[in-house]
């Protein structure tokens, strides 16, 4: 009796470890069975380098290099405006700040991280764009300027909570070696901790940048959503991922368009798929 | 003559009162060795000489303690740190070079001559009983060493910043009996120069390198006296006890 219910949660728990396998191994198939179609009609070659994306002209021209570069463009400078204070900040937590002051930090980036997505986009709406349109004096303030900003915001949590992980796995003792050695605070954060948290940092900023790849709505409500290659970041763009969000409502099931959205699904599914396994070489190195 | 004095010292970590009211003096170029079960307090005692303790967020201490007459609430703590340095239980290379894991404390210091650090490289090699063996492979890196040379190693980065007291906290736990032997005679020909206090659980070498020996017991200083004394004819009881394996 005890080995029949011993075979029947083993085979249970079994179950349930395969159905997520099935299910990502499901999705993808659909994705690649959806999107491969739209190769009938344009080359990969043109699908990823063509500079028009008119979806519904007669003939439909399928380019999405403007959405790959709008795409690029905001989460470069999301990360180059949330890697260096998110990093700071998980430093600051780990290593500096009084115990109370910690808490109080702690509590505020787990609460950023619980903001909705829309909200964060609404809220930067009228805040942000007006401002951004004012500071540089432009016709618009959606632009890829607003959407950078914002989505460092998003991206911030993820990246801080990480990084102080990784600083805290640091072994006690690397820090009182440097310490003894008659090293300075800041010495010992620079030259000891940092590089032996170099990969679970690293990991960290992957995570932080997957996660502004992959955001749609706040993006969507802030950047302008025009399919022009950006010359400046202070051009309105539209990303992979509002594009999907945008158009799939209105494209005809079985048609060129609608072919076509799936296959940015597969670019876009490839892009994170790359910075996760990265971002989980990075992890494992760490831990060995 | 009178490296560190003593007086009256006391530490807390929150309630815990971890050394009561500790007496004592610590002469130049000796090796006082600090013996006592777990949580006598001996480590704690070590880590206040280079206030390695102030780490610790709850840590807590009054009384007053001299480094050359000097109370080292009043010394600069990295210049503190850098005239007592410290040996820790186990070697802890950094994933560099052996030459670049000797001259990292200097190069902290802010020295940058390739001449100097040379010189001082092969000088605190030579002194930690380590350079005949890497003198040949300065630049590999420190992981290949064995544990005992990572550990003289440790030794020679901590003599490249010139100290003048060196702590060492039980530095042979990890090691085998003829590496200990080797950290054992580069401490008896380093107190030539510097003193030494040396932390350990191995009561035997207590007796055999220390000039001195301290007995502390659940944070008191139960004994302080010539090491020969100590082992032969122990004031206190709970002396006798501990050295003879009675009991910690």
């Amino acid at each position: 009796m005890r080995k029949l219910k011993e075979f029947i949660v083993e085979k249970l728990i079994l179950i349930c470890g395969l159905a997520s396998i099935f299910f990502v191994a499901l999705i993808f198939l659909f994705l690649l069975k959806e999107g491969l179609a739209v190769f009938k009609t344009v080359s990969l070659f043109k699908f990823l380098f063509g500079k028009s994306w008119y979806p519904i002209s007669e003939p439909a021209q399928l380019g999405i290099l403007p959405l790959i570069l709008g795409s690029l463009l905001i989460t470069v400078g999301a990360a180059i405006i949330s890697i260096p204070i998110g990093v700071g900040c998980a430093i600051y937590i780990a290593e500096i700040a009084p115990l109370k002051i910690k808490e109080t930090l702690k509590a505020g980036i787990e609460l950023l991280a619980a903001i909705p997505s829309v909200v964060l986009g609404f809220i930067g709406m009228v805040t942000l764009v007006p401002l951004v349109k004012n500071l540089f004096n432009l016709p618009t303030g959606l632009t890829a300027l607003s959407g950078s900003i914002m989505l460092a915001f998003m991206a911030m949590p993820t990246i801080v909570s990480i990084a102080e992980d990784a600083l805290y796995s640091v072994p006690k003792t690397y820090k009182e070696g440097a310490f003894a050695l008659g090293a300075t605070h800041w010495q010992t954060i620079w030259r000891v901790m940092l590089p032996a948290a170099s990969s679970g940092i690293l990991a960290a900023v992957m995570l932080g940048i997957g996660r502004v790849i992959g955001e749609t709505m706040a993006v969507m409500m802030i950047t302008g959503n025009a399919a022009v290659i950006p010359h400046t970041i202070l051009a309105p763009v539209r990303t992979l991922t509002a594009t999907i969000a945008a158009e799939m409502g209105e494209a005809v099931v079985g048609s060129e368009h609608y072919f076509a959205l799936f296959a940015i699904g597969i670019v876009l599914f490839v892009i994170s798929f790359a910075i996760n396994v990265t971002a989980d070489s990075f992890l494992h190195k760490r831990q060995q | 003559m009178v490296k560190f004095e003593i007086h009256d010292l006391n530490i807390w970590f929150g309630s815990v009162h971890a050394i009561k009211h500790i007496n004592m003096e610590i002469q130049s170029n000796e090796i006082l060795s600090v013996i006592g079960p777990a949580n006598s307090g001996k480590t704690t005692f070590l880590r206040m000489l280079n206030r390695l303790n102030d780490l610790n967020q709850n840590f807590k201490m009054n009384g007053e303690v001299r480094l050359d007459n000097e109370d080292i609430k009043n010394i600069d703590m990295e210049l503190l740190r850098k005239r007592v340095g410290m040996v820790f239980a186990l070697p802890l290379p950094l994933p560099l070079s052996i030459f670049d894991n000797v001259v990292y404390g200097l190069r902290m210091h802010g020295i940058k001559n390739k001449k100097v650090l040379e010189e001082r490289a092969e000088e605190s090699l030579k002194e930690a009983y380590l350079w005949e063996e890497v003198k040949d492979r300065l630049s590999e890196s420190a992981f290949k060493l064995s544990g005992g040379q990572q550990q003289r190693l440790c030794i020679a980065r901590t003599l490249a910043v010139e100290p003048e007291v060196i702590l060492f906290d039980e530095p042979c736990s990890g090691l085998d009996p003829i590496s200990t032997a080797k950290v054992e005679d580069a401490m008896v020909k380093l107190k030539e120069k510097y003193t030494l206090v040396l932390v350990t659980n191995n009561v035997k070498q207590a007796a055999r390198v220390g000039d001195r020996t301290a007995f502390f017991l659940s944070g008191e200083l139960i004994e302080l006296d010539k090491t020969d004394k100590i082992f032969t004819a122990p004031q206190d009881k709970r002396t006798d006890g501990y050295i003879r394996g009675k009991f910690g």
